[in-house]
């Protein structure tokens, strides 16, 4: 099951960035024709060479995603199908029960409701930021290197880290943005950020989108380094506006880099555990929780520790990462950028 | 507060710098950087707190109200965490588990991505599609598999779990970048070191990996900040406190049962420093390496 799991987005992934052919009609056809898609504007691969030597030169490469990748996600397949005592122990066969029971799960829909707010939000909210923010740091200005340097902070703190350290900041009595909110006559009285239901999604996606911008700047800024300057010239000798220019010539070019960057943030997103873990661990039951947080939750806090029932959650969670991630790369087309 | 200097400099420095757009009005010689300084301050704002955390009592982080200077300045931190056992020994599992794995990552990618480049051979797509789907696979929502996995080959609680984790869920993104790398090189580089009686191994080693050096630099260090950042994998599988790496053992420092905010922050900007500088080093490269490697 877990062997066409992992092919079957292959192959719909495949119509995606390689048009009509089939995958593996593609391998032994000659890989230079226009439908290889990971050589667009590249140099072809020139050289023939056999199965054998190849497996000498893929071999260390596909022993560890076989053995580290799809042998757990086999692995979480099987143990989806079977009856874990809370110690960890199998007891035997439970067929589809343990899927039955996530479906059926009371916080089912509040945990799909908060994973794709959070999905959403945060990677939505991210790419704008960024988009301003590479924009700004490609420009000429006294200090840019150090507000470069500045940004990359977030990025190389640990994640862990940063959810504590917004945890206290947050806080009710000890945090200091209820202080400054307070001193600056923003609110009257401190808000509950952390535990107050109104509050908390959005002071998550808030720590979402500020690790999250690191990353994606980069590769925005990486992308408007390689706009060539002449065809800014040309829009400017043609007596195009600034806001025309970044409409018609900055945002069409930038289009790879978006995709990039709005592809990689919703895996590292939808994947995000230690923000909703930290921020959320005062809150009891799965009000707040991701299906990420839900699945982790299932089987390792959980007052049951249902290990069977996790890794059932945990197929849901790969499934719903591939489609959402198939979906989008077949609304928006990527054809020609992505390689 | 770092950027003060800078903005007190800045007018001297705009004035010598030439700009390449003539004739743009002098507020943007400020204004910009006076942007600039807002943007240092919203991303370095929260880590400045976490200093200033780190440098008072724990009493005084859970001060109500919350203030911004400590009432008593503490430098004595910094050296109790660093002399700690524990802390050293959650400092020495990171460092080994993050350079090991990239160590492994460039070792097994380099290879792969060289010859899927330069190589036609059968099952060729195939491989480069799996890696593409790897990509979407994480260890999160992998965990309880790799659980078990590692708890059937009696690996739950060693290094080799956590190294070998780290090494394959970031091989993929090393694979992609430096694929990328391997392509753009033209044919005739490749073509003149063959000539030269360069074997297929020589010519990786002495003509291609210099040539893809931002590539390379790119992918160390996402490997690297990633492995040093892993936390659920680690979290699940390191039972034994000695073993744990950083992320997960400086979480003891503010428990149910001890509230060392002060070394559990003086431990965390010990444990951020050298990757920021790591960065800093290679920011450069690191635009360029983005640029060459995935877009284009």
């Amino acid at each position: 099951m877990s062997a066409t799991s992992a092919r079957s987005p292959a192959g719909s992934v495949g119509p995606v960035t390689a048009r009509p052919t089939a995958p593996g009609s593609l391998g032994v056809a000659d890989g230079s024709g226009p439908d290889d898609p990971w050589r667009r504007k590249r140099r072809p691969a020139h050289g023939h060479a056999s199965w054998r030597v190849a497996a000498l030169w893929l071999g260390p490469a596909l022993l560890l995603i076989v053995g580290v990748v799809i042998y757990p996600a086999i692995a979480l397949v099987r143990a989806s199908f079977n009856e874990y005592s809370i110690t960890g122990l199998r007891r035997g066969s439970a067929g589809w029960a343990n899927y039955a029971n996530v479906l059926q799960h009371d916080d089912l829909v509040t945990v799909l409701r908060n994973t794709i707010v959070w999905l959403v939000a945060v990677v939505t909210i991210t790419v704008l930021i960024s988009l301003a923010l590479a924009q700004f740091l490609a420009k000429e200005f006294y200090g840019r290197r150090l507000v470069r340097w500045a940004i990359i902070v977030p990025w190389a703190a640990s994640l862990v880290i940063t959810a504590r350290l917004f945890t206290l900041m947050y806080d009710y009595y000890h945090g200091i943005l209820n202080t400054l909110l307070l001193n600056l006559n923003i609110v009257n009285e401190p808000v509950d950020f952390l535990g107050d239901d109104r509050w908390t999604m959005a002071s998550m996606v808030a720590v979402g989108v500020f690790v999250s911008i690191p990353f994606t700047a980069y590769v925005f800024l990486a992308g408007l380094h390689a706009i060539p300057t002449d065809v800014y010239e040309a829009a400017r000798v043609d007596g195009a506006r600034p806001w025309q220019t970044y409409w018609r010539i900055t945002l069409p070019l930038l289009r790879p880099a978006i995709l990039v960057a709005t592809v990689l943030n919703m895996i590292y997103v939808f994947n995000s555990f230690p923000i909703i873990y930290t921020l959320n661990e005062r809150n009891p039951g799965f009000i707040h929780d991701t299906s990420i947080t839900f699945a982790y939750k299932l089987a390792f806090k959980s007052a049951e520790k249902d290990v069977g029932m996790s890794a059932a959650a945990g197929v849901f969670n790969v499934l719903f990462i591939l489609l959402i991630v198939v979906v989008y790369l077949r609304v928006v087309r990527p054809q020609e950028e992505l390689r | 507060m770092t950027a003060v200097p800078t903005s007190t400099r800045a007018p001297a420095r705009a004035t010598a710098t030439r700009r390449p757009v003539a004739g743009r009005s002098s507020p943007r010689r400020f204004l910009l950087p006076l942007g600039g300084l807002a943007v240092v301050a919203v991303f370095l704002g929260p880590y400045v707190v976490m200093l200033l955390d780190a440098l008072r009592a724990s009493k005084d982080v859970l001060r109500t109200p919350a203030t911004f200077w400590p009432s008593d300045w503490q430098f004595t931190t910094f050296n109790t965490v660093l002399s700690d056992t524990r802390f050293l020994n959650w400092l020495k599992t990171s460092v080994l588990v993050a350079t090991t794995s990239t160590l492994i990552v460039i070792l097994v990618a380099v290879p792969a991505a060289y010859f899927t480049a330069r190589y036609k051979f059968p099952g060729r797509i195939p491989f480069l599609f799996l890696v593409l789907v790897t990509q979407m696979f994480s260890p999160t929502s992998l965990v309880v598999g790799l659980y078990r996995q590692f708890f059937e080959l009696n690996l739950v609680n060693t290094y080799l779990s956590i190294i070998l984790t780290n090494s394959a869920f970031n091989l993929a993104f090393a694979v992609w970048i430096l694929h990328g790398f391997f392509s753009a090189i033209p044919d005739e580089v490749e073509e003149a070191a063959h000539l030269d009686g360069c074997g297929r191994l020589g010519t990786l080693w002495r003509i291609m990996l210099p040539l893809t050096r931002p590539g390379l630099v790119t992918a160390v260090i996402f490997t690297f900040i990633a492995a040093w950042n892993e936390y659920v994998v680690a979290l699940t599988l390191m039972q034994d406190d000695a073993k744990k790496p950083l992320t997960v053992g400086i979480n003891s420092y503010v428990t149910g049962y001890e509230q060392n905010w002060d070394q559990l922050f003086a431990a965390a900007i010990i444990a951020i420093v050298p990757v920021v500088i790591l960065f800093a080093v290679i920011e450069k490269h690191l635009v360029g390496g983005l640029t060459a490697g995935s877009i284009k």
